[in-house]
């Protein structure tokens, strides 16, 4: 009988075939001008105007972050700059009734979710108040452990796939994240399931210090989704407009009940991983720095905007102002709140407390109250 | 009343549950058309359904994180952790983020998570199958830690775990789920967690042990007996937090105490409950406080088991000690 021949086998052309597949998506380039109409998601100017000024907004408090920590004001803070597009635009596309978890760089995120700002302040500061979250306001403290938000993801969205909400998930972490085992156990799932979740993965570049190179062969994270089964984007992380697109996108997609979706966010923290002490000259180059500031989404939104006549240098400094006003209140709301208690830890570890944290509560009562 | 092996209370209190209240789910790697692969979830998912008892993909830190996930949308999860000897890849969702759901957020948020999972030497698994883990888990402050030893405690712990708002494991020692039957109501019952049982009464001397050493201890107990040493056993059942008052009791009672456990020696529940009576009750003491326990290597081969962990034998042995110090 006559073999069957088949072609020879070339696993490297498969890989390269799905690789170059990911070409980022983009409908703003860096001088402001719409590169892709077809996809323009059309935000109305009041849109554009809002989505506008909190990007400026969060450039603000990332700058009067950074000032309090220096003077010892803040504590734990990890900046923003540069992320604005890839974190605002994304959850400007949500709905109040979406979820929220975020990683520790998310705090914009959750804070224009409804995060009562001084709440997040006393996050930075060690206090438990900060994760307080309010009731009707849906997300999760930042995540710390890396990865483990994306499993957690998974299950959220579940939860709400077997309540019939017409919501959907959204989790985030960066390119470090995405080589954690919880990252493709978060997004297998949730490709098992179909349930409604957006993961994004917010490619800045380095983990700490260490280079995208050294995470992954993977030519991108995006196609990591591939393998999970489920619709994968990589997507221009300065451009506002395409993150919104995209993130709008995926959640069309959820709620249709065609189930999640990865989406990488090309990226760039200006700052320090931490203000705990983090030098970036140690890792990146003042000339890798400047090619990516040049990409600025501020920047190449404003133009956008400034040429449909919607924003001008008035408007910015009005923005900037109330940024710093409303800052400088949440500081003070901050400071107002009650010293934290070894007492009131005590009383938060279980519904009804145990034997030993009783006598302990007993202990501390009487050690707090000198 | 019914007779039923451990296993049956247990699947019996998981359908008492499932049917009690809509937001628990069952799940974990095959526990679904399957009913797992000690049967505790038979029949579950054919009475309830898919949606209620399901499946999952094979990966146990992602079982934990869904019911974390799960959690913040009102279900009460009790997934299986197929051998608990698989827990070092689900101790992030554990320790790190279930047990400080509540703390975290300032009691915002809670895990009313209860997590099965079979543990235990004696019947021969595979490597990192049987290993007695608990201490991992009693070591972390937030959740509570139950092992049950009959069949009748199986239920009513399960129910009042499930019913809790705060995460529980609750292990189930692998030799117990079909050895004996005994006696189990029907209808649904608790029995609060926290709360140990006297097994057996006696004045001279306290055993103090949990899971399958409960069996070896009755026996022992039954040994010395016969040669005249009245022998006070008790069963810890939850093993955080532990139940004090019942333990310094019996101790105050007895005056000599002796701890075992099926878990290596090093740290350990039995050294908790020894510096527990240490502090407590060192005056009522006519004898050191002694530990019957497996040796501090990793979990034999089950060439070695019956060897390596504590008999009746070794029990009695070390209470002689202990009598006539």
């Amino acid at each position: 009988m006559a073999a069957n021949k088949q072609a020879q086998l070339d696993p490297m052309k498969t890989l390269h075939e799905i690789e170059d597949k990911f070409e980022m998506f983009q409908i703003l380039n860096e001088d402001g001008e719409i590169v892709n109409e077809q996809a323009n998601p059309n935000l109305s100017n009041e849109e554009l105007v809002e989505l506008m000024s909190r990007m400026v907004y969060t450039r603000i408090l990332d700058q009067r972050s950074i000032s309090l920590n220096r003077q010892g004001r803040l504590g734990f803070y990890a900046p923003t700059a540069g992320q604005e597009a890839s974190q605002l635009a994304s959850q400007y596309a949500l709905e109040k009734e979406d979820f929220i978890l975020p990683g520790y760089r998310d705090v914009p995120q959750i804070v224009w979710h409804g995060l009562p700002l001084w709440q997040a302040f006393l996050f930075s500061r060690g206090h438990f108040m900060g994760n307080q979250i309010p009731e009707g306001v849906n997300v999760f403290p930042p995540q710390i452990i890396i990865g483990a938000q994306f499993i957690q993801a998974a299950g959220v969205a579940l939860g709400m796939q077997k309540r019939g909400k017409k919501a959907i998930t959204i989790t985030y972490t960066g390119d470090g994240g995405s080589s954690q085992g919880d990252f493709y156990e978060g997004i297998n799932f949730a490709g098992a399931f179909r349930v409604p979740a957006v993961f994004i993965v917010q490619n800045n570049q380095y983990a700490i210090s260490t280079p995208r190179e050294l995470q992954t062969s993977a030519k991108t994270i995006a196609q990591k989704g591939i393998a999970a089964g489920i619709p994968s984007v990589l997507v221009d992380g300065m451009d506002p407009l395409a993150v919104y697109a995209v993130t709008k996108d995926a959640r069309e997609r959820a709620i249709n009940g065609e189930g999640p979706t990865l989406i990488e966010t090309m990226c760039y923290r200006y700052g320090p991983h931490t203000m705990a002490g983090d030098d970036p000259t140690r890792y990146r180059t003042s000339e890798t720095d400047s090619e990516w500031e040049k990409k600025d989404p501020l920047v190449r939104f404003r133009k956008y905007l400034e040429t449909k006549g919607i924003w001008s240098e008035e408007k910015e400094a009005e923005v900037i102002e109330k940024a710093k006003e409303e800052i400088k209140e949440a500081v003070k709301k901050a400071d107002a709140a009650p010293k934290q208690k070894v007492t009131d830890l005590i009383n938060i570890m279980y519904e009804e407390n145990p034997y030993n944290l009783d006598e302990q509560l007993a202990y501390y009562t009487e050690k707090e109250s000198k | 009343m019914a007779q039923m092996t451990m296993i049956q209370a247990i699947t019996d209190a998981l359908r008492t549950e499932l049917k009690n209240d809509e937001n628990v789910l069952v799940f974990g790697e095959d526990v679904g058309v399957n009913g797992g692969v000690f049967r505790a979830t038979e029949g579950l998912q054919k009475e309830f359904g898919e949606d209620r008892v399901f499946d999952t993909p094979l990966a146990e830190s992602g079982i934990g994180g869904l019911a974390v996930g799960l959690s913040l949308q009102g279900y009460r999860s009790v997934p299986e952790i197929q051998f608990f000897g698989f827990v070092f890849e689900v101790m992030d969702s554990i320790a790190g983020q279930l047990a400080r759901m509540r703390f975290r957020t300032g009691g915002a948020f809670n895990a009313p998570v209860t997590i099965r999972s079979p543990f235990g030497g004696g019947v021969h698994t595979p490597e990192m199958h049987a290993d007695s883990l608990e201490l991992l888990m009693t070591s972390t402050p937030g959740v509570k830690v139950v092992i049950p030893s009959t069949p009748y405690d199986a239920k009513g712990l399960l129910i009042s775990a499930i019913r809790d708002n705060d995460p529980v494991i609750y292990l189930e020692h692998m030799k117990l789920y079909r050895s004996f039957r005994g006696e189990v109501p029907e209808e649904e019952y608790t029995i609060p967690l926290g709360k140990a049982d006297v097994k057996r009464e006696g004045s001279d001397l306290t055993i103090i042990a949990y899971g399958a050493m409960v069996h070896e201890s009755l026996k022992a107990a039954e040994e010395l007996e016969k040669e005249g040493h009245s022998v006070e056993v008790i069963d810890l059942r939850t093993v955080q937090p532990l139940d004090i008052e019942t333990i310094i009791a019996s101790v105050e009672k007895t005056s000599r105490a002796m701890v075992v456990q099926e878990a290596q020696k090093q740290a350990g529940i039995a050294a908790n409950v020894v510096a527990e009576i240490t502090e407590r009750a060192i005056l009522s003491l006519e004898a050191p406080v002694l530990r019957v326990t497996a040796p501090d290597t990793v979990f034999p081969f089950s060439q070695a088991e019956t060897v390596w962990l504590p008999s009746s034998k070794d029990i009695v042995e070390t209470a002689k000690k202990v009598l006539t110090f």
